[in-house]
């Protein structure tokens, strides 16, 4: 069995988010960078597959050469192989062509990629791959588990979560429940070691152009001041919820 | 010329965050001089539509296949939109719509917008507005490319009537192969979910433990609004995780969100950043979420909501 984990390259959950240059480029000062915490979520499954079915897990980004330390990261949590697309990724489409011209010469039993990254939240990345691949996608996948050609799946949906069947190849949207936060691996310096030797192959991207291009950023007005209401004085906050706020 | 808007259904019920689509295609349908249809799966009555300037609905009838089949919807979709010429197809920016919205989008060679705040800037090339960074900032997109599909963020636009005179359609099910089949729903208790709300109620470690949450229950159950928690909730197993909200959880973008013993980590500000009015209840006055708020108690939520929840009954029961 062959999973592919597509990483994202993301700023830590904490950090400022500040624009420079006429507010045409994110600021990356002091910023560092993650595993987008959905493809976590989704490395940490395809390694339990690993552990327990004997699956091989590549890794995969589209990303410049300072997304080796990420990449590195995920050998050390337990991937077999890593794989640099050398390009800036320009959008989702981009990403996503890039991926599936990979992804078509491999050919991988279970593709995971995040529900979304945490930057530019797109959410758009596994269905497209899916699509050019022309197999299904799974969206908000909270729970994968293989029984022998078959594979059983959830998926969260407004106000529950919805119970599937599916077969191989798939591709699937991860995001917490697939496992738990307690669950995420945290390498040991044996990992880190042999993290070193594991192979990281970068490939040259394919000719394609973005569809979209971001003309600038904006960060949202500054808020006024919270208004405090005296915890003996509930009728004054349901006053203001109604008549001012209009919210009730 | 069209646009193409995706209706989402629950029960024979046409869904609220799909009514605020409706009203935001008859907009832009109106911006561009094109007609507006809708497109909607197992529905038996689709008149409704019209009340928000839809002037045709294809009503797929989905032989007694209740699920929703991303693979099936998409391809129906795609031959609508291919045999009405349309340049830009809508969805909401609930689950369904936004698991679709990409795969659309690659079926259609269109580009895709998600996270989408209120109308275009421009058409001509498209120009949308969209949030980014979860919420901690917005960016301007241009599509190099006139066919797009837009992924409506919830509570952008709202919804506005504007009545068209209707015409319905049934239509086929496009039953393309799909490796993966639906086996059962499970519904959580809850009678209102998170991205369907008006208000939201939402829990954090101060409540001390599981046993408590009645507090926040019966609190949402007078404003009939979804109850939610922090990630430290629901990581600690007190609450199913379907209701974590916050950068890794749920997004949020209801009128009213009143968070209940939340410190206010910044990832869970900014999963609810696009609340309208937020207002919170913690006894630590040096809690990041007053920074937020627009309306704050420092008390003891033992104390206040019990209160408050009775209050608002009284109200109701006027």
């Amino acid at each position: 069995m062959k999973i592919l984990v597509c990483i994202s390259n993301v700023p830590n959950t904490t950090s400022k988010i500040n624009f420079v240059g006429d507010n045409k480029a994110f600021d990356t000062q002091g910023v560092t960078y993650i595993i987008n915490p959905n493809d976590e979520f989704g490395l940490t499954r395809a390694i339990w597959l690993q552990q327990k079915e004997g699956a091989n897990v590549t890794v995969v980004t589209v990303g410049e050469a300072s997304c080796e330390a990420i990449l590195r990261k995920c050998l050390a949590i337990g991937a077999d192989s890593a794989v640099r697309i050398d390009a800036q990724p320009q959008d989702g489409f981009y990403v996503a062509s890039q991926l599936a011209a990979y992804a078509e010469k491999e050919t991988f039993d279970l593709i995971i990629t995040g529900r979304e990254s945490i930057d530019y939240n797109g959410g758009m990345v596994g269905g497209m791959l899916a699509s050019y691949l022309k197999i299904s996608y799974l969206a908000n996948c909270i729970h994968l588990e293989k029984e022998g050609d078959k594979i059983h799946l959830q998926r969260e949906i407004d106000g529950g979560k919805e119970i599937l069947k599916g077969s191989f190849p798939i591709v699937i949207g991860a995001q917490k429940g697939l496992v738990e936060e307690k669950d995420l691996i945290i390498p040991n310096m044996r990992g880190i070691m042999q993290a070193r030797q594991k192979p990281l192959n970068v490939l040259a991207p394919i000719e394609i152009n973005p569809s979209s291009s971001i003309q600038s950023y904006e960060k949202p007005a500054p808020k006024g001041p919270v208004k405090l209401v005296d915890a003996s004085d509930i009728d004054q906050l349901i006053n203001l919820l109604q008549n001012e706020a209009n919210a009730l | 010329m069209s646009v193409l808007i995706y209706i989402e259904t629950q029960e024979q019920e046409i869904k609220k965050s799909s009514l605020e689509v409706a009203s935001y295609g008859r907009a832009i349908a109106n911006a561009k001089g094109s007609s507006l249809i809708a497109l909607t799966f197992g529905l038996q009555d689709a008149s409704l539509l019209s009340q928000y300037g839809v002037e045709k609905a294809y009503i797929i009838s989905t032989d007694g296949d209740i699920h929703f089949n991303a693979d099936r919807y998409s391809d129906t979709l795609v031959q609508i939109a291919t045999k009405e010429s349309a340049e830009l197809i809508l969805v909401s920016g609930s689950t369904n719509g936004r698991f679709i919205g990409s795969i659309i989008a690659a079926k259609f060679q269109a580009t895709y917008f998600s996270n989408v705040i209120g109308l275009p800037l421009s058409y001509d090339p498209i120009e949308v507005k969209r949030s980014c960074f979860t919420n901690k900032a917005f960016n301007y997109s241009v599509s190099k490319q006139k066919k797009v599909v837009l992924s409506l963020s919830s509570n952008s636009f709202g919804v506005h009537e504007k009545p068209e005179d209707i015409t319905q359609e049934v239509y086929k099910y496009v039953t393309s192969a799909s490796t993966l089949e639906v086996v059962s729903v499970e519904k959580s208790s809850n009678k209102v979910s998170i991205a369907d709300a008006d208000i939201v109620v939402s829990g954090g470690r101060g409540l001390k433990g599981p046993e408590h949450w009645h507090l926040i229950e019966d609190l949402a159950t007078v404003l009939g609004a979804a109850t939610a928690c922090s990630k430290p909730v629901s990581d600690m197993g007190w609450r199913p995780h379907s209701e974590h909200v916050g950068q890794t959880g749920k997004p949020v973008a209801s009128n009213l969100y009143i968070a209940i013993g939340v410190s206010g980590a910044i990832q869970h500000l900014a999963g609810i950043n696009s609340s309208k009015v937020k207002v919170v209840i913690n006894s630590d006055p040096e809690a990041p979420f007053f920074k937020a708020a627009d309306y704050g108690i420092v008390g003891d939520a033992f104390e206040v909501v019990p209160e408050l929840t009775s209050k608002l009954k009284a109200l109701k029961e006027v």
